[in-house]
């Protein structure tokens, strides 16, 4: 549980001239869950995007499983067992359920079967024929979701998975999350919602203005609600 | 002689094959376009120029090889298929940074060079193709006389569209085309090589064209500028099926060719300008094309 499996070290990037990541550090162990608390706009979403090498304006240091990222091409980053669900979760309109879920190439043994992922989202299985984008919201995060971890990947890069949703779909994700945990997935959360981070998050990192301002593990979070909730306007 | 709203029924099936062996090339071609257009944003310009490619293939396999129709069937495709691939990989990825307006100019830029080219070392007029012995002369339908390899036209086209259509909402591959069309970042951070999908897609596009440009040298003849001549019209049916929608681009193929056709009959002098007249409607009333999506 000690071993990192991706640490980030000195990273920046940019969106054309605009200089968004100031040397971002993280690292997370194998099998651990940490979350990105910050407001909005201060690199949250930037940060998974760079990692995941989508925004290639970077530089600073990414090594995932013993492996040197930086030079690694986006079409080669979901190999080395890496997985990205996006805030607007990415659903493809012009494929239904099941072609969704099976887009994404397997990229390792070990991923849930698709037997497995319909028991564990119901939902998408009575809707496998289905376009896409006829899902409801929380349909839409659980297939987004569902797709990832059927790839294999050993990291998954989740982005803000409770934005929009009702609270009954929220403490499903949150289950769903556990479950994730107990199978040993390494997960980077982005969220605002730290109530809901806090039932899953074995460490949390603060950021703002493109860097991280505190680390803290997840007992420590009752004594730093205030710090929290200046940083973060709530 | 029997009439149907004033008209022999005679001249009113002629028209509709000639119509529908029109909208055989138009279907044809306006789905290269529609799938490139739908995953590259470029719209190509050397469309025509790849149909016209391909009738000469077709010619030069026959006259300085004597490779026959059906072997050119297959290798004219692939040969510029494979010219159209090298083309996307060498020169038009570098433009997709750029504005969409770049890869408009350079399909138009490459399509008057290959004509240009090809109008310098075999002249503007058209040169003769024939048709394979085992589909040249005529049957007698009762109504009509049907020669042979129009209505194989016909056939060959609808199955190919058929068949691309199938390749692109069935299969693996065509969810890959689909997903890429959407969202081609996050298809590319799925694992799934985005480019090297970006370069089969160019490669089938031009060879669809070529494929239609073989199956058009019989009937008729291949000039430099058979190409240039057809891509006004292509376009406008690709406009009225719907930028980028592949079923609308076939049936819209298709629907426009009889149109014209039936043009020729009632009121011959509209029938040059009735696609147009079609695609000035559909843009009014529906901005986004018969298939297409509002967005």
């Amino acid at each position: 549980m000690t071993k990192p499996l991706l640490t980030v070290a000195g990273l920046q990037a940019w969106y054309g001239e605009s200089h968004v990541l100031h040397g971002v550090d993280l690292h997370v162990n194998e099998g651990e869950m940490i979350c990105i608390l910050g407001r909005n706009g201060m690199g949250k979403t930037t940060t998974l995007r760079t990692i995941m090498g989508i925004l290639r304006k970077r530089t600073g240091q990414i090594i995932f499983d013993g492996r040197d990222m930086m030079g690694v091409p986006l079409h080669r980053t979901a190999q080395a067992g890496l997985g990205f669900v996006p805030e607007e979760r990415g659903i493809f309109a012009t494929l239904t359920v099941q072609e969704n879920l099976l887009l994404p190439p397997v990229v390792a043994p070990g991923g849930m079967s698709i037997d497995e992922i319909y028991t564990l989202f119901p939902n998408l299985a009575e809707r496998r024929s289905s376009p896409g984008t006829k899902l409801s919201g929380g349909e839409q995060q659980m297939l987004a979701m569902a797709r990832i971890l059927r790839t294999g990947a050993k990291c998954l890069l989740l982005d803000e998975p409770t934005e929009g949703l009702a609270p009954v779909i929220i403490q499903r994700i949150g289950e769903v999350l556990v479950t994730l945990k107990e199978r040993g997935m390494t997960v980077i959360l982005v969220e605002q919602n730290f109530r809901f981070a806090s039932r899953v998050a074995d460490r949390f990192y603060v950021m703002d203005h493109g860097k991280m301002v505190s680390e803290f593990p997840v007992q420590e979070l009752p004594a730093r609600m205030d710090m929290l909730n200046q940083v973060l306007g709530v | 002689m029997t009439t149907l709203f004033g008209v022999p029924v005679q001249a009113l099936l002629g028209q509709l094959l000639v119509g529908l062996i029109n909208g055989s090339f138009y279907a044809l071609l306006s789905l290269g376009l529609a799938v490139i257009f739908g995953l590259l944003r470029v719209i190509n310009f050397a469309h025509g120029a790849q149909y016209m490619l391909g009738a000469f293939v077709a010619l030069l396999l026959a006259t300085k090889a004597g490779i026959g129709y059906w072997f050119a069937l297959l290798l004219a495709p692939l040969i510029v298929g494979g010219f159209g691939a090298l083309v996307e990989r060498t020169m038009l990825s570098r433009l997709y940074k750029l504005d969409h307006l770049y890869g408009l100019l350079f399909t138009f830029g490459l399509a008057l060079t290959i004509e240009g080219t090809f109008r310098y070392f075999f002249g503007a007029s058209g040169q003769p193709y024939a048709a394979p012995p085992a589909l040249q002369g005529a049957v007698n339908l009762g109504f009509m006389f049907l020669p042979i390899y129009r209505g194989w036209v016909v056939i060959a086209s609808l199955a190919v569209c058929i068949g691309v259509w199938l390749l692109i909402e069935r299969t693996k591959l065509g969810s890959y085309l689909r997903a890429a069309t959407e969202n081609p970042v996050l298809v590319q951070s799925f694992g799934i090589n985005v480019p090297l999908l970006l370069t089969l897609t160019y490669g089938l596009g031009a060879a669809l064209a070529a494929l239609a440009g073989v199956l058009a040298a019989p009937v008729y003849q291949v000039s430099p500028l058979m190409g240039s001549n057809l891509i006004i019209i292509v376009f406008a049916v690709v406009v009225v099926g719907g930028m980028g929608s592949i079923l609308g681009a076939i049936v819209t193929g298709y629907m426009l060719g009889v149109a014209e056709g039936m043009t020729k009959v009632f009121y011959p002098e509209a029938s040059n300008i009735v696609i147009f007249v079609i695609m000035a409607i559909v843009l009014i009333l529906r901005p986004a094309g018969l298939f297409g999506k509002d967005a």
